[in-house]
């Protein structure tokens, strides 16, 4: 079978859902290695890659690794030269998306984003303009980069144990042009992170304050859910902008998406529209939101929704 | 300083966008197109960098002889000067292809900055900056929401997941932003007016030195193979809240089983 590569995503060592997507993808199309790259690597990563069937774990990890913003790029391409897999698969992340195409770039190959599935030959399947158009591509110089995006597939564990391999870096000039100086994180709390959430609750205009945000992120936790907010709630500084969901904000495609005071322009849909399901909470009838949902309710998102995170809380339990 | 600015014409948000079967690449010529919405933010940077710093902002882009109105969008905003890579030879390129061009075209160019929007709303990949500071050979300072230069040395907060990272280079270097990062400015009467006379410069591949063969459908490194349409939603059922519509609204998600 022949090798592909998955670049872990990873927070400070611990590996991200997407990493099991795509590992569970990979043994569909060959025989996946996962590839750790940043500092934070400890034996729960590695047992986590193992459960979900990774053949190989390459590491490299060093400070210098995670000290520049191109080094990953070089780690890549330095593994696609020597082992020559049949693809590379990476998550459809900002970061990783940019280190996918400069390693494609440093081994002559093409690069594909935001695929929603892959079949046989590589084939990635992109949801265009919105998702309006279904798109099937494949890569046709070079190895596949593949960018996948969270939450395409469901991960099922397939046990493995992985040989374990040092990758020496040596990172090259251009690698080194960028210099991370500090990592500061704002947005922690315990809330998954959206674009890996099953359950995303999302405000918008209709909220009408920043402190109103309260009421979507109750329903959030009730359900254990991200929280996003639509453009016009996050232009207005009621919620922070990386949580923004639409066009030029994050593309998301959870289980279920709650939309709270969101009329659904383009710009929104464009981030959510491929949602498996769509609920909706808007006082105006005619909202287009409610020509996506499968579920609408014309009312008052202030009365509906407490009482709806109520009844959550008691159904729970 | 010197710096230009990127910007790429997209097709209109609220048009409808095809690709055309024939070669299954974006229909650009049936569709009104704009200056691509986080390009602005773009602009809006450099100008308030020479703003600060002194020197001048150029606008590049690469597209077909339309793209000249969203060129003169750029200009309207303040912007000095343009230069248009423009080749019938580009139509249909890939991110590695359009990469190659404006690099190429970069090279012309006496620059210490680079600025770029971080995505484009057609293709959505989100990598020509990154590819650009890997041609070039320069710092890759993308995903900007905050830039400040001090003595040659450009410092970003790069937005991440969970918040930002300071990251730092020497210029030149490539600067990709996010909408975070200002409010562009609307283009003033005297702008809109002084943007038609500002200098223009059209170059093709062949006064880039690119070979016809590395770039448009001929040197794409990624093809679409077949398209459809995605079915329109259909919308379910819709309820007017009788008082009792956060009960309705559990009771649904209790039958596809989310609580």
């Amino acid at each position: 079978m022949a090798e592909i590569l998955v670049l872990v995503e990873h927070t400070d060592g611990t590996p991200k859902k997407v990493t099991f997507e795509m590992l569970t993808k990979a043994r569909e199309l060959g025989e996946p290695s996962a590839v750790f790259i940043g500092t934070g690597y400890a034996a729960a990563a590695k047992d986590k890659l193992a459960e979900y069937g990774a053949q190989q774990v390459y590491v490299a990890a060093s400070d210098d690794v995670d000290g520049y913003v191109g080094a990953a790029a070089d780690v890549l391409a330095k593994l696609e030269q020597e082992r020559s897999p049949a693809a590379v698969l990476v998550a459809s992340s900002p970061a990783s998306r940019e280190t996918a195409a400069r390693a494609a770039l440093k081994t002559g190959s093409g690069i594909l984003t935001d695929a929603v599935d892959i079949s046989d030959g590589f084939v990635a399947q992109q949801d265009v303009f919105g998702g309006a158009t279904m798109v099937q591509s494949e890569v046709t110089k070079g190895t596949p980069f593949l960018c996948v995006r969270p939450n395409s597939f469901a991960p099922s564990p397939a046990p493995a144990q992985p040989a374990e391999h040092q990758v020496a870096v040596e990172l090259s000039e251009g690698a080194k042009g960028a210099r991370v100086v500090e990592r500061v994180v704002e947005e922690k709390g315990g809330r998954p992170e959206l674009t890996e959430a099953s359950i995303v609750v999302s405000g918008g205009r209709g909220m009408g304050s920043a402190e109103n945000f309260a009421i979507v992120e109750q329903l959030a936790d009730a359900l254990g859910a991200a929280v996003g907010a639509s453009r016009a709630a996050t232009d207005s500084g009621w919620y922070p902008h990386q949580l923004q969901v639409g066009q030029t904000g994050k593309t998301v495609s959870p289980q279920l998406y709650i939309a709270v005071g969101i009329s659904g322009a383009i710009q929104h849909r464009a981030g959510m529209q491929t949602s498996k399901t769509i609920v909706a909470v808007n006082k105006d009838a005619e909202a287009p939101i409610f020509a996506l949902a499968d579920f609408g309710l014309v009312g008052d998102l202030f009365t509906v929704v407490p009482a709806l995170t109520d009844e959550v809380r008691k159904r729970k339990g | 300083m010197n710096i230009v600015v990127c910007v790429k014409q997209v097709p209109d948000t609220w048009a409808e966008k095809k690709l055309d079967p024939q070669t299954k690449t974006l229909d650009r010529e049936s569709v009104e197109g704009v200056l691509n919405e986080i390009d602005e933010y773009a602009v809006e940077e450099g100008l308030r960098l020479k703003e600060a710093h002194g020197g001048e902002v150029t606008i590049l882009t690469m597209g077909p002889e339309k793209c000249v109105a969203t060129i003169r969008k750029a200009l309207s905003m303040g912007a000095d000067k343009a230069v248009h890579v423009h080749d019938p030879a580009l139509k249909g390129s890939c991110a590695m292809a359009t990469s190659l061009a404006l690099a190429k075209a970069l090279q012309t160019i006496e620059f210490d900055l680079v600025v770029l929007g971080s995505e484009a709303t057609d293709a959505r990949t989100a990598i020509v900056p990154a590819l650009l500071a890997e041609r070039l050979g320069l710092p890759q300072l993308t995903l900007a929401r905050k830039v400040e230069i001090n003595d040659g040395t450009v410092r970003i907060e790069r937005q991440t997941e969970d918040g930002y990272a300071v990251v730092e280079g020497p210029m030149p270097a490539v600067i990709s932003v996010v909408e975070k990062i200002n409010q562009p400015r609307y283009p003033s009467f005297k702008g809109i007016m002084a943007a038609k006379s500002r200098p223009l410069t059209t170059l093709t591949l062949a006064d880039l030195g690119i070979d016809p063969a590395e770039v448009g459908l001929a040197g794409a490194t990624n093809a679409v193979k077949e398209f459809t349409d995605r079915p329109p939603r259909t919308a379910g059922e819709v309820v007017k809240d009788d008082g009792s519509g956060g009960v309705k609204v559990a009771e649904f998600l209790a039958t596809r089983k989310f609580i």
